[in-house]
């Protein structure tokens, strides 16, 4: 009975299905499916198909990171995790490469002849470390909270709506930690009661556990999974800092006692470099060391300090609930406790009955696609799930072996439907356009060519991340001249609906007409 | 093409009555665990204690995940020793965790929980904010 639902797309792809993947049985089902316009799914370049998702077989599966809500970047198929903006985050890589560069070129050789070899030495594991640590701190989750899901997110506005007559509804909720009252806010955009102590960072558009601060040198933000990665960045970098601005110091005196002030000078230029860079950081990262080793030391978050939410200042009775009463241990467990995983599962494959996170009504934060085929892609699996619905009601028996789980939560997703696709809808007679736009995306840093055409402002498209080996999708479409038109304009396959409709949430009586024309046909089988 | 009917999928093709969200109880700050508050809408299908016993064993579960204990400290001492390159070979002591919860919470669903049309889902998959419990329609009743 599965056979049937195994959808094949036209003749077209037939071809390359049967190359790359497991062959299903050429359905019928196709026909309900007529939305499923060519995104010419070749077979998963990596990992296994879904199993449970028996209406798009023989699509790509995608990985959670390609869809991630929030407006970060991820390299690497979705195991290195940055913010937006990493202009910063180059300079600080700028920075202490070239000094350290310099450092071993230029002053290594004499201090090693002339002193000991161990200053090169200790220098170098100095400066693996911190590098290490930077990438740990700049690369993983820094403990983003995934979305609520659509009947998660419903069953909080009831619960909410319900407690109150007054207008407007409580949107925080009172704990009492340790003796201190503590106020849990309500995320508009996450659509969760916000945890103790986590934060929705406005750069990354993500609530972050234990939300320290967004730190643009580490190009991240800095949270409960990557906090003792950032302070072992910033003591390691002080001394680091501090161990090349003395020996450069020495290094140029030692010369100058041989040759002279100035001649000393000229023969190692780098040197003045190094000491220039290295006194006006110096200051910055040892205060910020300080500052960290003191908020560790009290299980402080900068976010809190700023605040000022446990000083003494706001009431006599004011204290920090986490804190586990004497330094040792807190700083033993900010540095040396467990780490927790990442919630966000980013290199999962989307299956079928995964429940989409809640996008915001008018579809602002759902979208992290970079092309249109992903968009068209997510369409479409919406659209065969809707049609699949219909033919249920329509035919009222399992016909269809699709997991009637999936289609519990789309009464909310009729409006969410709109939320992906939302984007191309009332872009319909600039379609084509942006359909090159999306081209010029990938190529192209400037990624909001696009935007201008879309009215909700939190769209982004991380192109990034689809690099051609990632996104199977892509490979055989970047040999076709214009993908993006091919996907947006429909295979002639009767009935074809006008792109204004392709993706309409609204014309749902096209897709009731299809669904029975397709039930039509399958049951002529 | 053979189907694999295991309860899960069977429970699949039945139809959704309701999910009951469990909460996460914040009373002793920051650490994984769920209030065991019995929800009203599980009264016909379940006992209370069963259910107070699941929610309790998984918060000892995660307590223990997060414990900061000796072993903890020389897991994590080790780690930053090793400039956290151990990780590539082992696991982290709450991975491990995690593990023994993923398994204990599909034997609750095939031993208690499924036979009464219910359907835990384990909370790591809702990022470790709730506990959602699926209620199935009761097929007897329908028939």
């Amino acid at each position: 009975m599965s056979q049937m639902h195994h959808a094949t797309l036209d003749h077209h792809h037939h071809q390359q299905q049967q190359q790359q993947q497991q062959q299903q049985q050429p359905g019928q089902y196709n026909q309900i499916c007529t939305r499923t316009s060519s995104c010419g799914s070749p077979a998963p370049a990596e990992g296994s198909e879904p199993p449970s998702c028996p209406a798009h077989r023989s699509r790509n599966p995608r990985r959670k990171w390609q869809v991630f809500p929030g407006r970060n970047r991820f390299y690497c198929g979705g195991r290195i995790m940055m913010a937006r903006q990493t202009g910063v985050f180059y300079l600080t890589l700028v920075l202490i490469l070239l000094t350290s560069g310099l450092f071993f070129t230029f002053d290594c050789p004499f201090l090693a002849s002339n002193l000991t070899p161990a200053i090169p030495a200790v220098g170098g594991i100095l400066f693996v470390f911190v590098m290490g640590m930077l990438f740990r701190a700049s690369f993983s989750d820094p403990g983003v909270l995934p979305r609520a899901t659509p009947d998660e997110a419903a069953d909080l506005e009831r619960q909410i709506d319900s407690a109150g007559c007054s207008r407007p509804p409580p949107r925080t909720r009172e704990v009492l930690i340790n003796g201190q009252t503590v106020k849990l806010k309500y995320c508009f955009t996450c659509k969760i009661f916000r945890p103790p102590r986590a934060s929705h960072c406005s750069l990354c558009d993500n609530c972050v556990e234990r939300f320290d601060h967004h730190c643009p040198w580490v190009g991240n933000c800095v949270g409960r999974r990557n906090y003792r990665f950032f302070y072992l960045f910033i003591l390691s970098l002080s001394f680091l800092t501090i161990f090349i601005f003395a020996f450069v110091i020495t290094h140029v005196i030692l010369r100058s006692n041989r040759t002279g002030f100035l001649s000393a000078l000229k023969d190692s230029p780098a040197s003045v470099l190094e000491v220039v860079v290295c006194f006006f950081s110096v200051w910055s990262i040892v205060g910020l060391s300080g500052f960290h080793t003191y908020l560790i030391s009290s299980n402080q978050t900068t976010n809190e300090d700023i605040k000022g939410s446990w000083s003494t200042k706001r009431g006599k009775d004011n204290y920090n609930p986490y804190s586990y009463g004497n330094i040792l241990t807190n700083c033993c467990a900010a540095l040396c406790g467990p780490l927790p995983p990442s919630l966000i599962d980013r290199r999962g494959l989307i299956q079928c009955d995964t429940p989409h996170t809640v996008s915001q009504s008018n579809g602002t934060s759902s979208n992290s696609y970079a092309s249109t085929q992903l968009h068209s892609h997510m369409c479409d699996q919406d659209q065969c799930i809707q049609s699949t619905k219909f033919v249920l009601q329509a035919a009222a028996t399992p016909l269809l072996h699709s997991d009637p789980v999936v289609l519990a939560p789309l009464p909310g997703k009729t409006t969410t439907l709109g939320g992906p696709c939302a984007y191309l809808a009332p872009t319909q007679p600039s379609l084509p356009s942006c359909g090159g736009d999306v081209l010029t995306l990938r190529d192209a840093a400037v990624d909001s060519h696009c935007h201008h055409h879309l009215h909700h402002h939190h769209h982004h498209h991380h192109h990034h991340f689809v690099s051609p080996e990632e996104t199977p999708c892509t490979t055989p479409q970047g040999a076709l001249p214009c993908p993006a038109h091919l996907h947006l304009h429909p295979q002639p396959h009767p009935p074809v609906p006008s792109p204004a409709t392709l993706y309409d949430p609204a014309s749902q009586d096209a897709l009731h007409e299809d669904s029975v024309r397709g039930l039509v046909k399958l049951s002529s089988v | 093409m053979a189907e694999t009917h295991s309860l899960q999928d069977m429970r699949q093709q039945a139809a959704i009555a309701a999910k009951v969200f469990i909460q996460r109880d914040y009373t002793n700050g920051t650490v994984c665990q769920f209030q065991t508050k019995f929800p009203s809408e599980l009264e016909t299908r379940i006992d209370k204690q069963q259910f107070e016993e699941t929610v309790r064993t998984l918060n000892n579960l995660y307590a223990e995940a997060e414990k900061l204990g000796s072993q903890s400290y020389i897991e994590g001492c080790l780690a930053c020793l090793t400039a956290y390159t151990v990780f590539l070979c082992m696991e982290t002591h709450y991975e491990k965790i995690l593990k023994k919860i993923a398994k204990y919470i599909q034997e609750q669903n095939d031993k208690i929980y499924a036979p009464r049309g219910l359907l835990l889902t384990d909370p790591i998959e809702r990022g470790l904010r709730v506990i959602e419990v699926t209620i199935f329609e009761d097929r007897s009743l329908t028939r």
